[in-house]
């Protein structure tokens, strides 16, 4: 009888989240028990987690796990660093379920900060995009501005052209907005010219490493951030095809989640952060960060007064203020 | 690492790992091991009375209700995850728990995955117990409750390694714990996200170790189980 079911249902629901909420109070402690290093053992999420959603390009560089080493020993904060694409980032936070973003798609950010949900936006670093390829140039994009080359591969890709394939994220992140934005410029039309336009374009729905390796794998060319390639260089038989394209130009930016529209969030610990990423001492971590690996660093930290003026224009010296 | 066989090579790296206890492959299988040793337990208390139920109360819609329950048997991994994800939001129901990416998300996830199939195989454990015995037990003039005490303890063993299946499609499932918890790392890092991840970053040896300690948890489940079978 649907009655029965329907209650025996309920009660299993109710008592699930009467579990819930006691694994709640407990859930935590174990996390700080995981950490018999840290000065302070976490009382309760809150003041001592800052949870910061972020790109895959930071992630799979290791810039992250550097930057949370030399910031939880020198403050105690636990950072945990969620990896997305910035597109699901900026969603992430805007449920309020992150206290921090650290993305890379301006058009994205300034949207997400219209909207109210993000404030005290500080643009940190930055890189070029590269588009590499099969050592061949199936499709002979060498030497051409980005944008050229975007029209080359499409051309080439859809007219079948023995060996030419461009792998896309597809995952609507930061490095995908710019992708179509360079189809955009290009001349196409993203949904309708390029999507399902034929076997060219593959849409890996994966994170920048996970997408070099897929690329690798099919000798494809793939629009990718320098850090995250560089960092797999060694691994891959790709190589950079495009490298110096003005429009090819890659802003990371540190953006606050808005207390007032999430009271929960710690922003304290983000204003704390995102000041420090500012700092010289930030600026310079960043700024070696890879140079002993990779013989270049693999982010170039951004300065006042250059910040401030194309193709960059955007804040990076001015402390965000603290609140109480 | 591209030369020579990345396989070979991780394999030898991994096993390096495992001998000299790794702190990052140490810490990431006992969090493993933690979360899903607590969602099996709580899959438990709330799995096996209502399984019990269900067999010894006839009711209508029994029949349906069972097959529902081993429908949910394969309950996909990424849908529990997308469900408990959207409830545990800060913007959704359950959001004012604030469970989204702490551990405590990733063991309400995994407690809700594995219950129908707690629950299911309480029920078919229980009856397995030959139907014979019961009414022989009734018959000798116990009383109801010490029919069901005599049934359950019957079963018991039966019971339990429907326990450790749970415990090892838990354990062992990467969909939920990556929604729910996000894979930070020091937090919510387990043994199956931490080898998509690793695989992702081409960290083949990382992964592998991982994988040589997840199977090697699925083995010792499994050996557990078939000594339970066999008593």
């Amino acid at each position: 009888m649907k009655t029965n079911v329907a209650i025996l249902s309920a009660g299993a629901v109710s008592i699930l989240f009467i579990l819930a909420l006691a694994i709640g109070c407990t859930g935590t402690a174990p996390g700080g028990n995981e950490t018999p290093n840290a000065t302070t053992t976490a009382p309760a999420a809150g003041a001592n987690v800052l949870k910061i959603a972020t790109t895959t390009s930071l992630e799979n560089t290791g810039l992250l796990a550097e930057l949370e080493r030399v910031y939880e020993n020198e403050t105690g904060m636990d950072l945990q660093f969620i990896a997305q694409g910035t597109g699901q980032s900026l969603d992430t936070a805007r449920r309020g379920d992150v206290d921090l973003v650290l993305v890379h798609a301006p058009a994205l950010e300034q949207q997400f900060i219209d909207e109210g949900y993000g404030i005290d936006p500080r643009c940190i670093a930055y890189n070029y995009f590269i588009i590499v390829g099969p050592k061949e140039d199936p499709a002979g994009i060498k030497n051409m501005s980005a944008v050229e080359a975007f029209r080359a591969i499409y051309i080439a890709g859809t007219n079948k052209t023995a060996g030419v394939v461009f792998v896309s994220r597809g995952d609507n992140s930061g490095t995908h907005a710019q992708e179509k934005a360079l189809w955009k410029e290009a001349g196409y039309n993203y949904t309708e010219d390029i999507l399902d336009s034929g076997a060219w374009y593959v849409e890996a729905g994966k994170g920048m490493g996970d997408t070099l390796i897929l690329a690798n794998e099919k000798k494809a060319y793939v629009l990718t951030d320098e850090g995250t390639y560089l960092s797999f260089a060694d691994r891959l038989s790709l190589v950079p095809v495009i490298t110096e394209s003005t429009e090819l130009m890659n802003r990371y930016s540190a953006i606050a989640v808005n207390p007032a529209k999430y009271p929960g969030v710690n922003a304290k610990g983000a204003a704390d952060f995102i000041n420090w990423l500012i700092s010289d001492e930030g600026k310079q971590l960043i700024g070696d960060f890879g140079k002993a690996e990779f013989g270049k660093p693999l982010f170039v930290p951004l300065y006042a007064p250059e910040c401030t003026q194309p193709p960059f224009n955007c804040t990076c010296a001015e402390p965000v203020p603290t609140p109480a | 690492m591209v030369n020579g066989s990345p396989v070979v090579e991780g394999f030898i790296e991994a096993i390096n790992l495992i001998v000299t206890l790794n702190p990052q492959v140490v810490e990431i299988t006992i969090r493993s091991l933690y979360v899903s040793l607590t969602a099996t337990f709580f899959a438990s208390l709330v799995a096996l009375p209502l399984g019990a139920l269900i067999y010894f109360y006839e009711f209508r819609g029994k029949h349906a209700l069972v097959s529902t329950l081993q429908t949910l048997y394969a309950l996909p991994t990424v849908i529990v995850g997308l469900i408990m994800f959207l409830l545990l939001s800060n913007i959704g129901p359950f959001g004012f728990l604030r469970l989204l990416y702490t551990p405590g998300g990733m063991i309400a996830a995994q407690t809700v995955l594995i219950i129908p199939l707690l629950m299911g195989l309480t029920v078919s454990a229980l009856s397995g117990i030959d139907r014979d015995k019961r009414y022989t037990i009734t018959a000798l003039g116990a009383s109801r409750l010490q029919t069901v005490t005599t049934v359950i303890a019957e079963a018991r063993f039966a019971v339990m390694s429907g326990v450790l299946l749970g415990f090892g499609r838990a354990i062992s499932e990467v969909g939920a714990v990556m929604i729910v918890g996000g894979n930070i790392r020091g937090a919510t890092r387990v043994l199956t996200t931490a080898i998509a991840l690793n695989t992702s970053m081409a960290n083949y040896s990382m992964s592998i170790a991982l994988g040589i300690i997840l199977l090697s948890v699925a083995l010792g489940v499994n050996v557990v189980l078939s000594l339970v079978q066999r008593r």
